[in-house]
């Protein structure tokens, strides 16, 4: 199972923490974009990655030393937004909002990009110093989607980095702009998202009505009226302990906002939908602007095995000759390797037996040193290796194939 | 105006409103869903249910109970 304690437990955190270091790093991103595969690269842990959403379920820490300053990057739950009431994302926003990061980092998936600005530009809402970078390069470059990073780093005003998880020269370059981030001394914030002229204007109205603390910042106040606005409880409730401001005790905020509930567009389900509208045509005027297809078709042929694969009359029958295949490969095709790795412990078998005899070794040593020893081994390691390495390199050939399971929600 | 799960398969579609149960609602709306998006059925699943849909360049499967609540209109 992916989900040990091992993987995702307090003892990963106890282990890393001990270790001193001076900058905090969150790394977010949607599900099953690299973001464990870049954190692991990143900090040399071997935390377990998989090619399925949703396998981080904890916050996981691990230090990064680059250029000799240590950083803690924090690995949070892969999600597609942090609006919704499900667990993930709950962690995940709670640690981007309420944690004194240093920097953000923001991991999308350069193969779909409109789905993963909308995560960047609710990030971008709600705090500063967001790095995004844009992985997965190589895939898109297979499916022919070209992206305008330089362009998408000055209609977002933040930086913006392509990588490549396997190669190493594309993650310095992830790390010196985290570096850069992190010491300049003026906190960066993008270009955040403008609401319709109505919508800005109740921000303004609600926004006077509320006392601050003194440390927050505008973004931290305009987040918090947003929340305010789409009405959900148990945010609030959390902004009031963690940011100490006043909210369900303020009555002349409270009166105000009962007053506009009455208006239909500012009814709760309303001013959600409008929201969440706004955000969603803004990445899509965004993804315009900086993402060309080469290829229209680019999913087509990822699609066609997806589509016999799982067609009503094929779909059974391919998984199951599948599986008549691995095990017949595994009961009877197996045995001519086994037999090959079996010839070749043989052959070490004989030579030894002839040293020991050279050198005249007792009798009851060569037997259990060598005799016993070796032609157990022989069988055994022989049939094993075949058979459980044809196994999983099956698995893996199959797990490559599809999309279409990747894609569920 | 049709409900989403009444679309062919490879027919395009384009959405009109969501009448789903609030949280699954808000998951669409998040996943791009908004009022005028082009949305096309690519594939049924084995025993026909999830279906895959094409959204904004990506795929996403859908449970036939919520397309049904998912109206559409095919200009």
């Amino acid at each position: 199972m992916g989900l040990t304690v091992k993987s995702t437990g307090n003892q990963v955190f106890s282990k890393t923490n001990k270790k001193k270091y001076r900058y905090q790093i969150a790394i977010a991103g949607n599900p099953n974009v690299g973001k464990s595969t870049i954190f692991n690269a990143l900090t040399g842990m071997k935390q377990h990655t998989g090619n399925w959403p949703g396998k981080t379920v904890e916050n996981t820490t691990g230090i990064c030393t680059f250029h000799k300053e240590n950083y803690l990057l924090v690995d949070i739950p892969g999600t597609y937004s942090l609006m919704s009431n499900s667990e993930e994302e709950e962690i995940a926003r709670d640690y981007i909002c309420f944690t004194p990061l240093d920097a953000t980092v923001v991991i999308v998936d350069a193969t779909c990009l409109e789905r993963s600005l909308n995560l960047v530009e609710q990030i971008m809402e709600m705090t500063q110093n967001v790095i995004v970078c844009v992985n997965l390069l190589d895939e898109a470059q297979k499916k022919k989607i070209e992206i305008n990073l330089k362009k998408l780093e000055k209609i977002l005003g933040v930086p913006v980095v392509g990588t490549i998880a396997k190669k190493k020269k594309t993650l310095r370059i992830l790390m010196e702009t985290i570096e850069k981030t992190v010491k300049s001394k003026k906190k960066q914030e993008g270009k955040i998202i403008k609401y319709s002229q109505e919508i800005e204007e109740v921000i303004m109205n609600i926004q006077n009505k509320i006392e601050y603390h003194s440390s927050q910042t505008s973004l931290q106040k305009r987040w918090c009226v947003l929340k305010i606005l789409d009405g959900d409880e148990k945010i609030i409730q959390t902004i009031e302990k963690k940011q100490q401001i006043k909210i369900q005790k303020n009555e002349e905020l409270q009166n105000y906002l009962q007053k506009l509930r009455q208006q239909k567009e500012f009814q709760k389900q309303y001013i959600r939908d409008k929201l969440i509208n706004t955000i969603v045509k803004e990445t899509e005027e965004i993804c315009k602007e900086v993402v060309i297809f080469h290829e229209e078709d680019y999913q087509k042929k990822g699609r066609k095995i997806d589509k016999i694969l799982t067609s009503k009359i094929w779909g059974i029958p391919i998984m199951l000759a599948f599986l008549g295949i691995i095990l017949w490969i595994t009961i009877i095709g197996a045995n001519y390797p086994s037999q090959v790795l079996s010839a070749f412990f043989g052959k070490i078998q004989e030579y030894l037996e002839a040293w020991a005899s050279l050198y005249e070794i007792p009798v009851w040593l060569k037997g259990i040193a060598i005799d016993r020893n070796l032609s157990n081994r022989n069988m055994d390691s022989s049939c094993y290796a075949t058979t459980y390495g044809n196994i999983l390199s099956f698995i893996y050939f199959i797990r490559g194939l599809g999309s279409f399971t990747k894609n569920c929600i | 105006m049709q409900k989403l799960g009444q679309i062919a398969l490879n027919q395009t579609a384009y959405i009109d409103s969501i009448e789903c149960e609030e949280n699954i609602k808000r998951r669409l709306l998040e996943l791009g869903l908004i009022q005028g998006t082009k949305i096309k059925p690519v594939f049924k699943s084995p025993l026909g249910d999830p279906t895959a849909y094409e959204i904004r360049g990506t795929l996403i499967s859908i449970r036939n109970e919520e397309a049904n609540r998912i109206i559409v209109k095919t200009r």
